[in-house]
């Protein structure tokens, strides 16, 4: 067996693994760290497909800053304790029932299916190589996707202030 | 490897994604389950991509098909960054008005 095949099923089940503890713990601080395992595997994923690029990206944007983000709003919130009130066991079953049923039809449509041929890789994934195509035929979406991100900050940004009558309140108080 | 293994591990993350958004109740696990679903989508796109090269370098050794199909993963993740963002400024909002994030108070729509 060569050495990307076991590597290829030890990041799968690492990834499943991790994606089912995601939402069978309790906690959401331990959700929010398995999610990092599964973005992990993820990435190693991406190098075991010649991705390196996307691998970095995928472990700077979201094992690192969207992660970040998400446990910074946990702890704001003061959510350690396990405060989900019991959901009725049917509402869980149906929904495990949906979503098997929803694999399984997918699984059976998509089962057969051919090989990745070999070959020798022109290196698609190299950061030179995606570096030259952004810029040169994708540099109009690049620029737009920064106005995007201006947009989605100021938006965060007007939606986390604190309203009016919030804030005289809290002001009348010290 | 064969694709399909990459398509049933796709289909493994995005179904159990879709599970989580339907039991669980927390807002901040569902947006969670959202972004592993769109994880699992990204991994099958970076998968077809390889094979697309892989086909293609068998006709021309020098073709760099597949390359699209990394920049649309990439753009794929900006704008979820985007959208996390967004999204966790809302659900700090609703915390902030309902002092919780459970979503079964969120009903006000149906009423």
């Amino acid at each position: 067996m060569p050495i990307t095949e076991i590597l290829f099923w030890a990041l799968s089940a690492a990834a499943i693994l991790a994606a089912l503890l995601v939402i069978f713990s309790k906690n959401p601080v331990h959700s929010v760290l398995w999610l990092i395992v599964v973005f992990f595997a993820i990435s190693g994923h991406y190098v075991l497909l010649n991705a390196q690029f996307l691998a970095i990206v995928n472990m700077i944007v979201y094992a690192g800053a969207i992660m970040v983000l998400f446990l910074f709003v946990i702890m704001l919130m003061n959510m350690n304790a396990e405060q989900e009130p019991n959901k009725s066991k049917w509402m869980k079953l149906a929904g495990i029932i949906s979503g098997g049923s929803l694999m399984l039809i997918l699984v059976a449509s998509l089962k057969n299916s051919t090989a990745i041929a070999g070959g020798q890789d022109a290196g698609i994934g190299l950061i030179q190589q995606l570096g030259r195509t952004l810029f040169s035929d994708y540099v109009v979406p690049f620029e737009i996707s920064s106005i995007l991100f201006l947009s989605a900050m100021v938006g965060a940004i007007i939606l986390g202030k604190k309203e009016k009558n919030m804030n005289e309140t809290n002001f009348s108080k010290f | 490897m064969p694709i399909n293994y990459y398509i049933f591990l796709s289909v493994c993350l995005f179904c159990i994604g879709i599970i989580g958004v339907l039991t669980r109740r927390n807002a901040i696990v569902i947006f969670m389950c959202i972004e592993l679903m769109l994880n699992a989508v990204n991994l099958l796109l970076v998968a077809f991509s390889r094979m697309h090269h892989a086909a293609a370098q068998a006709l021309d050794s020098s073709s760099l098909a597949g390359t699209e199909a990394q920049i649309f993963v990439f753009f794929i993740m900006v704008v979820a960054a985007a959208e996390v963002t967004v999204g966790l400024a809302i659900i700090v909002m609703l915390y902030r008005n309902i002092h919780s994030v459970d979503i079964n108070f969120l009903n006000r729509l149906k009423h």
